[in-house]
């Protein structure tokens, strides 16, 4: 039978005012959560009680609350998006916790991710690797027929896991080097692996690598707590994806030519 | 192909060729070690065998140096990087099944020690005493009795144990992690594949550590 009492928990939240500020852990009751609501709901019942009492309500950032968007994420006792695979932090529910328990709540940590204030941090460096190759260059106009370019079975599927990430960060937040491997290299592939995409291959995964690189990211030490993180548990095939990419599209990157027919 | 180089993606590779060219070598290291258990003559001779070929032996040893040499000066560039990217910490360590193994976590320090082990191995062993013996009528080093002198010093014994279990779990890391380092990694190896790199590391380390085991049984 599942447990259906009501818990009554202690919360350790960050508290940081803003990115220049100095953050510190405070101490909040959570008292009567019901087993069926969802983490977050749990911190919007804590926060109308701070409303009422007239002090400075948790920041968080959430979206859907369907665990698709990939706009919620923070740390729950060290574990990004809380102790449940393949979760975000929306969809958690608080029937994964027991009555009595402290639960330690802290923003993403990664030098390329600042804080904004409280659990929220600025994840725009994400949107830069997407803004540097992380779409396909498509004519406007009517959409194409859905099944005008067959695509294999195996490669489809394979492309439909990586497009399944959405950005949220637990990746870089979970790794011990705030390595953005998984993420980036979860784009590459997904891409890759199509027609539409692949025509692009090469200069995309020098663009995104690049723009990687050139953020405040570590590099990939292949501890797999990013994959381990991930709410869409993307797998590290992806990364082994984007090295092989890269080094194909950096020894075959061509110069210009000129002469011959060409004129 | 220098852009590629300098880039956490490239430096990968560097760490994963060089790394490869180390994993080769204590294979066969190990491998011509367990001459021992046949006898101290056959030993004797293996070890003349390599140093007798001056060419071949120069050639191998360069390769190993700067293999080494590029491993860790590759290795040094990216944790500093590492740590920069990650500089404050989290209140608690994740310990469940997110979490990651504490091999995979702790590479830098393994590799430390592991290279402070080399330089040691090689002032004791390829720089040590020089006994000489007489194997079927060819002069040779006596290894063989060197290595019986070393290996009843506990100190030593210990030492070489921490070290080779550290260097145990710095190569199941590495043998399996250059898979997905030079995006050789696929879906359908990804269980096998830890398996493998566990059991090359197992063999390797208790190869080695068999030698202060037979000293220990045979010759106290």
């Amino acid at each position: 039978m599942e447990n259906k009492k009501n818990l009554n928990l202690t919360l350790k939240i960050w508290r940081q005012k803003n990115n220049q500020s100095k953050g510190e852990f405070k101490t909040y009751d959570a008292p009567n959560v019901s087993p069926d609501a969802s983490f977050l709901e749990m911190v919007d019942v804590i926060n109308e009680s701070l409303v009422v009492k007239g002090e400075e309500t948790i920041a968080f950032d959430h979206d859907c609350r369907e665990g698709i968007c990939g706009s919620c994420g923070f740390m729950i006792d060290g574990n990004a998006h809380g102790p449940q695979k393949g979760t975000t932090v929306c969809q958690l529910h608080m029937r994964n916790f027991s009555d009595g328990q402290t639960v330690t709540l802290e923003p993403w940590r990664a030098e390329a991710f600042p804080i904004i204030k409280d659990l929220m941090v600025d994840r725009s460096a994400f949107d830069r690797i997407i803004k540097a190759g992380g779409y396909i260059s498509a004519n406007t106009g009517g959409a194409p027929d859905a099944n005008a370019v067959p695509i294999p079975k195996y490669d489809a599927d394979e492309a439909f896991l990586s497009a399944a990430c959405i950005g949220c960060g637990a990746c870089v937040a979970s790794c011990k080097n705030a390595s953005a491997a998984l993420f980036t290299s979860a784009k590459i592939t997904h891409l890759a692996l199509l027609p539409q995409g692949a025509v692009e291959k090469d200069q995309r995964a020098l663009d995104m690598v690049a723009q990687m690189d050139s953020e405040q990211f570590g590099a990939c030490t292949s501890t797999g707590t990013c994959s381990a993180s991930c709410p869409k548990e993307i797998s590290l095939i992806n990364i082994a994806k984007m090295n092989r990419e890269y080094l194909r599209a950096s020894w075959t990157k061509k110069e210009a030519v000129h002469g011959g027919d060409m004129a | 192909m220098l852009d590629f180089l300098k880039s956490t993606v490239g430096r990968k590779y560097i760490m994963g060729i060089t790394g490869l060219v180390w994993l080769g070598f204590v294979l066969t290291h190990m491998a011509g070690n367990m001459l021992i258990l046949v006898s101290g003559d056959l030993y004797n001779a293996y070890g003349h065998a390599i140093v007798s070929n001056k060419p071949l032996l120069y050639v191998a040893e360069s390769v190993l140096i700067l293999s080494l040499c590029a491993h860790i000066f590759t290795a040094i560039t990216l944790t500093i990087q590492n740590r920069k990217s990650r500089q404050s910490r989290y209140a608690i360590t994740p310990n469940g099944s997110k979490g990651s193994s504490l091999a995979s976590r702790t590479m830098a320090i393994q590799g430390s020690i592991v290279l402070a082990f080399i330089i040691l191995h090689l002032i004791t062993f390829k720089y040590g005493a020089e006994y000489t013996t007489n194997v079927n009528g060819v002069e040779m080093r006596d290894l063989h009795k060197l290595v019986l002198e070393v290996f009843k010093q506990p100190v030593y014994v210990a030492w070489y144990f921490v070290s080779l279990i550290l260097l145990m779990f710095h190569l199941s890391h590495g043998a399996h992690s250059i898979f997905q380092s030079f995006g050789i990694l696929e879906r359908k190896m990804q269980k096998s594949l830890k398996k493998f790199a566990w059991i090359y590391a197992v063999i390797v380390v208790g190869g080695f550590l068999s030698q202060p085991l037979y000293v220990f049984l045979i010759h106290n």
